[in-house]
């Protein structure tokens, strides 16, 4: 089977930003919580290898942590879309037609209908704006997102002789979800993973861009961004920085979604959208 | 057909009073008094329960969610605290500048999207299909606030065709709205142009390879005949619901960049009415986005179902 070339480079790129974030745990080139106000605004130099900010804050530090900041919350608000998700797409295929099924999909529809942007910031403005906030209120948005992706997986499964020899045999339809669809729908899932990944990366990046995401002093993208606004006459290059690490991290993932889909169903290589 | 419209309608309807309760439910948990919030912290009691009593803050919950709901049907939205005018009013004025930006950035990406999405279909597998896919995929990667500082950094600082924020009102004119919005409509049309051509693409290759496509090659159509005459009107109708949702969420999805560009939108109103805890402005207008949201894809799925007889069978 040959590897889509976008996949490779979405894997590298994705891996990078990981990397990345991990190494800011243990190794950055400045102290991101200090402030150097005798360093401000300072060009890009040997010290400071992307300048620093009107605080003297170290850009490239920044952006390290920031990748931590993006990566975090949006890996918990996927998981937050499967684990609530799957269960509920997998319990609407398995009853397919039936009250269960209906109310989870018409539940699904409702959350849809919420413009997503407008109830993140109600979720953040009743709580408060902080990282779990912005968590929660990316996350919901996931749940009928991977609900959805599940009960069209397993739909089209159930249909199969294989599930059928499974109920002869006397499976109930708990069990065979567990040991027959899920692994079974696992590409979908991934798929839809990575794509949901990089949707939270941009959403967690509106949100703290906007004050509503994680708050000062932990860094994020987004608020990089909303403080370089104000300077974008006296220094542009605060305003490159951050979004191109967002556009670099995004274009990664999409990129690997798209191979990881065209590596798992060729059928779909044929004009894909 | 009307079976269908029906019971749709229904589901319509139903899915707008469970979104009324759920709005309703989230706003009442929101901490803080919006009476003492509007009198200061010098108020005495006396005038702030005077004043809950005022703005109805002192019935019972179903009583105080019927009479909003009640208020929502006649179009009565309450009177906002902070503005000290209707609801109604503030949003007429902002959508006075939301939908010509939503409509603005839809008709920007139409019009670019759908050359664009021809171009790559017709001449799939080549230098110019891979350039096209290529500059998309950075299209949606771009967050559309970044995109706009970036414009507002090359026309609005550095060549001064355009103003960095503000919208001077229609009053001054048509040309300078219209210039006012321009760069926001810029910046919201690019990921959204970008999803379309993309769409635009898949759906007319999968046409092109339908067999009355090559039938009508077989009768001595060109390709280029065969694409416009036959294949782009069957492509269109994915095209045209992904605009019809598209529409709605411009809508809505315009709160960040009405605040880059300082646009006096519905977005900003949401906003500002979420941190000044004016929370008849807030549950209004989310109410009103919801049924927007809701209402457009009612609306696609009946014109999808007036189009094609097979979708109006009970799923």
């Amino acid at each position: 089977m040959k590897v889509p070339a976008t996949l490779i480079f979405g894997v590298i790129l994705s891996a990078f930003f990981v990397l990345v974030a991990l190494l800011s745990f243990v190794w950055t080139p400045h102290d991101v919580a200090a402030l150097n106000i005798a360093d401000k605004m300072q060009a890009p130099s040997a010290t400071y290898w992307l300048g620093t900010d009107h605080f003297g804050r170290d850009t490239l530090s920044m952006l390290m942590v920031g990748a931590r900041t993006s990566i975090a919350v949006a890996i918990v608000a996927v998981g937050i879309g499967i684990v609530i998700g799957v269960p509920l797409g997998l319990a609407a295929a398995a009853n397919r037609g039936s009250l269960i099924d209906e109310i989870i999909m018409r539940g699904n529809d409702l959350v849809f209908a919420f413009p997503s942007l407008v109830i993140a910031i109600l979720i953040t403005a009743v709580f408060g704006p902080s990282a779990v906030n912005a968590i929660l209120a990316i996350g919901i948005f996931n749940i009928p997102v991977f609900a959805r992706v599940t009960r069209g997986g397993a739909l089209s499964l159930w249909t199969l002789d294989y599930i059928l020899a499974a109920r002869v045999a006397g499976k109930g339809r708990l069990r065979i979800s567990a040991e027959h669809i899920l692994p079974n729908i696992l590409n979908l899932l991934i798929v839809q993973g990575t794509i949901q990944f990089s949707l939270g990366i941009l959403a967690e990046a509106a949100l703290s861009y906007i004050g509503l995401g994680a708050q000062p002093p932990t860094p994020s993208w987004g608020r990089m961004l909303s403080e370089a606004q104000t300077m974008i006459y006296t220094a542009p290059r605060l305003a490159l920085w951050p979004g191109l690490a967002i556009v670099a991290m995004v274009l990664g993932l999409n990129l690997m979604g798209d191979g990881l889909r065209d590596l798992t169903d060729p059928r779909l290589r044929r004009g894909r959208a | 057909m009307l079976r269908f419209a029906l019971t749709r309608a229904l589901s319509l309807a139903l899915s707008l009073v469970v979104a009324s309760v759920v709005i309703f439910a989230v706003i009442e948990v929101i901490p803080g008094d919006p009476a003492a919030y509007m009198l200061g912290m010098n108020a005495s009691p006396e005038a702030v329960e005077a004043l809950r009593d005022q703005l109805g803050l002192n019935g019972s919950i179903p009583e105080r969610y019927i009479s909003w709901m009640g208020g929502m049907l006649t179009g009565d939205f309450g009177t906002s605290y902070t503005y000290k005018v209707p609801v109604s009013e503030l949003v007429a004025q902002r959508l006075n500048v939301s939908v010509p930006l939503a409509l603005y950035a839809l008709v920007l990406s139409t019009i670019i999207a759908i050359p664009v999405g021809l171009i790559a279909a017709s001449t799939r597998g080549s230098v110019a299909d891979y350039g096209i896919m290529g500059a998309t995929q950075l299209g949606i990667a771009v967050p559309n606030f970044w995109f706009a500082m970036i414009l507002v950094f090359i026309f609005a600082v550095t060549l001064r065709w355009f103003n960095a924020g503000g919208f001077p009102g229609w009053d001054a004119g048509l040309w300078p709205g219209l210039k006012a919005l321009t760069l926001p409509a810029v910046a919201l049309a690019l990921p959204q142009a970008s999803i379309l051509a993309r769409v635009m693409r898949s759906a007319l290759i999968e046409t092109l390879g339908q067999d009355y496509i090559r039938t009508a090659r077989a009768k001595g159509l060109s390709r280029g005949q065969a694409t416009t005459r036959h294949a782009l009107r069957n492509a269109l109708i994915p095209v045209l619901t992904i605009i019809g949702l598209q529409f709605s969420f411009l809508l809505a999805g315009a709160i960040i960049i009405e605040n880059v560009f300082y646009l006096p939108g519905l977005g900003r109103l949401i906003f500002q009415g979420i941190t000044q805890r004016d929370l008849v402005v807030v549950e209004s207008l989310v109410m009103l986005l919801v049924f927007a949201v809701i209402l457009v894809t009612f609306l696609v799925d009946i014109a999808y179902a007036a189009v094609d007889p097979r979708l109006r069978k009970p799923r």
